[in-house]
């Protein structure tokens, strides 16, 4: 009311060329980030999005539009649908196994005193250790003349079946490896949330009648690591997606494409045919599968998981 | 003492306790009386709450015995002790609502286990009866506890004291013979501390059930207990009544610990003919001690006052003063005692009484005080308290 009339015509303008430098600001701040991220994620996105719709190969002088083509001929092409339904049979036994024995080895783990680190580092050594060397490691353990286990079973005048060369045998024997590489990495995740459960809750659990290990486990540790267990479902699930590297060292997806996994697909089909675009295709319908099943697991769990 | 009337709600022999190296609790008796509120009392690291903790079962004794309502219960396990507790954190269950969290006991006693077991407990005919029953007796003791529109909340959703309520009342549904409390008022605000007090007081008296309580709060000790263990360095100091406590300390670490503010303490010598030297004061203390022998003279704020009124007479002290506090309803004035050493000293007034000093000029420095015979107490040189012979200190004079 009181306030003199001339300083107010001029508050706007400055008010606005400070609020243009404060944004000025906040924008050079957000660039580097936003940057890195249209670098690292967005563009190879849309890069792959455009390829997946030509018939673009390595080295080719001309490209063609093809425009959905492409995802027609990889849900016609039997191979390409052979290592998707390898690549959900081995998720569907690696991620329970990796996820409940993880849990399994936590809770034993967690109980010892003296011990507690030397079975920590026993458990998490698979995780520190190249997966390609593991594999290579598993090749001759599981051979069928030279292996341990192929002199043990001899022992007891048994033939030793051919892990990795027989049809039916051989996606449950990369499972096995697997589960074995990710369950001390679960181990240690479940470890933390063991350890962050107060004890207050088991001492009350104990007055209330809750004592023995089925009802301690049912009433306090199951619900209070419903965070941690959704955590290490959805990473095992894309660990278990994402699986390649056995593949690749230890079968070539053999025999006979009994083991082809979709991500051995993409890379033949993009490394070694050079069908750049048609792997680009292959790799959106693995994306939206990733996608799919960890949203699917997220809204399925967010109902039951309390968070503290 | 007064052991013998009624039977013993909790009886401890010889518990002795230790940690690693750590000795906790020595050689400790106490018993409980049957419907007592029974206040274990003691600054941090006193082993008030490992007694708790083995008296529920959840820690076990080095030695002793524990008896709850006249039976061993030492191979018991904490359930099978018939008793509950409430946790300073309140430890509820996060993820279950508050209905659930008190059928929790009761499920825990009256369903077997297969009809505890997710999926495989719908199978049981039996199971929906018992937890119709386990419900209707929930919702009672939620009614009590005036708790029954939270019951399908979950803890996350609850204030400090509703969630204080629901510990509680997770407490209450089994009826147990002896409730253990550690600390549990120490989460929440001051003015909700001194409700919950209030109702704590109000419900012990409703259910009469035996109520140990452990706190490092004299207020909560003093306001609701029908007697005080105050403990020490795994030691009970004094076991009585509040009142016992604060006008009958048996010693001076009893005298320091109990009240608030707290008493002042004089150092002072006998005279060798049943009296003490108090700078140029002789008070007659009726107990004949050698000359010289040290003794400490413990003055409560009330055992100090302004010469007004009926208070004129008595033994004077000159002092200065420091500092004069407002409370509201009263002053607390801190003085220095026209003493060696200058000994510090709180005086406490009515703000009516102050006005009327004031008016007298009895507030002009150097303040004369008054010496009253209740609320000062003799120390001997062990710290124990001398017992007035006649009864009170330096009434004949």
């Amino acid at each position: 009311m009181a306030l003199p009339a001339a300083p107010s015509a001029h508050r706007p303008l400055a008010l606005i060329a400070e609020e243009r430098r404060r944004a000025l600001t906040g924008a050079a701040f957000a660039a580097p980030a936003t940057l890195l991220l249209l670098l690292i994620h967005v563009v190879p996105i849309v890069v792959l999005f455009s390829l997946s719709a030509t018939d673009y190969e390595l080295g080719a002088i001309v490209t063609r539009a093809v425009g959905l083509a492409n995802y027609e001929r990889a849900f016609a092409d039997p191979a390409f649908r052979r290592s998707l339904a390898n690549t959900l049979l081995y998720v569907s036994i690696v991620l329970p196994a990796s996820v409940l024995g993880g849990l399994l080895v936590a809770l034993l783990v967690h109980a010892r005193r003296r011990t507690r680190s030397l079975y920590e580092v026993i458990y998490f050594l698979p995780v520190t250790s190249t997966l390609i060397a593991m594999a290579t490691v598993w090749q001759f353990v599981l051979h069928p003349t030279l292996g341990p286990i192929a002199a043990v079973l001899r022992a007891f005048d048994r033939a030793t079946p051919s892990f990795l060369t027989e049809p039916d045998l051989v996606l449950p024997t990369l499972a096995f490896i697997g589960i074995w590489q990710l369950v001390g990495f679960n181990m240690v995740l479940f470890l933390a949330g063991l350890s962050a459960i107060p004890r207050d809750l088991y001492e009350a659990a104990a007055l209330d009648g809750a004592e023995g290990a089925i009802d301690r486990f049912l009433r306090v540790t199951w619900p209070m690591l419903g965070p941690t267990t959704m955590f290490v479902t959805v990473t095992s699930a894309i660990t278990a997606f994402k699986v390649f590297d056995t593949v690749a060292v230890l079968t070539q997806g053999g025999p006979m494409g009994a083991s082809s996994v979709v991500l051995y697909a993409i890379y033949l089909e993009a490394f070694q045919y050079f069908h750049l675009g048609y792997a680009a295709a292959l790799t959106v319908v693995f994306l939206a599968f990733v996608i799919v099943f960890a949203l699917a697991q997220a809204f399925a769990f967010d109902r039951r998981v309390h968070y503290a | 003492m007064r052991d013998g009337g009624s039977a013993d709600g909790v009886r401890l022999t010889g518990i002795a306790k230790a940690f690693g190296t750590t000795r906790v609790i020595e050689g400790l008796d106490l018993a409980v009386r049957d419907g007592e509120f029974l206040t274990l009392l003691g600054p941090s690291g006193c082993g008030k709450s490992t007694l708790l903790r083995i008296i529920a079962g959840l820690e076990r004794q080095d030695r002793g015995t524990v008896c709850i309502a006249g039976r061993p219960v030492d191979h018991l396990r904490p359930a099978e002790r018939d008793v509950a507790m409430v946790f300073q954190s309140y430890a509820l269950y996060p993820h279950m609502t508050v209905a659930a969290n008190l059928a929790t006991p009761l499920e825990m006693r009256r369903l077997t286990l297969l009809e505890r077991l997710p999926l495989l407990k719908h199978l049981s005919p039996r199971r929906r009866r018992v937890m119709r029953g386990i419900m209707a007796e929930v919702r009672a003791v939620a009614e009590a506890l005036r708790i029954e529109p939270l019951l399908d909340r979950k803890p996350a959703q609850l204030s400090g004291g509703q969630r204080q309520r629901v510990a509680l009342g997770r407490a209450m549904v089994r009826r147990p013979a002896v409730f253990l409390m550690d600390e549990p008022l120490s989460n929440l605000d001051a003015a909700l501390r001194v409700e919950v007090r209030h109702e704590l007081a109000e419900l012990h008296a409703r259910l009469g059930t035996t109520i140990i309580y452990v706190t490092h709060d004299q207020v909560e000790a003093m306001t609701m207990s029908s007697r005080i263990a105050l403990m020490d360095q795994g030691r009970i100091l004094q076991l009585g009544t509040p009142e016992e406590l604060y006008d009958r300390p048996a010693s001076l670490a009893v005298a320091r610990f109990i009240g608030s503010p707290p008493l002042a303490v004089l150092e002072t010598v006998a005279d060798g003919a049943g009296g003490i030297r108090l700078g140029p004061l002789r008070l007659p203390c009726g107990h004949h001690f050698a000359s010289g022998t040290r003794l400490s003279l413990g003055i409560r704020p009330e055992a100090l006052a302004l010469p007004l009124g009926p208070d004129a007479d008595g033994p004077a002290l000159a002092a200065r003063l420091t500092r004069a506090e407002n409370l509201g309803a009263e002053w607390h004035l801190h003085v220095r005692l026209d003493l060696p050493g200058a000994p510090p000293a709180i005086v406490r007034l009515t703000a009516a009484e102050l006005e009327a000093a004031r008016a007298a000029g009895l507030l002009d420095d150097p303040l004369t005080l008054v010496l009253r015979a209740r609320g000062v107490h003799l120390f001997g040189p062990d710290g124990a308290r001398v017992a007035p012979r006649p009864a009170p200190l330096f009434a004949a004079d």
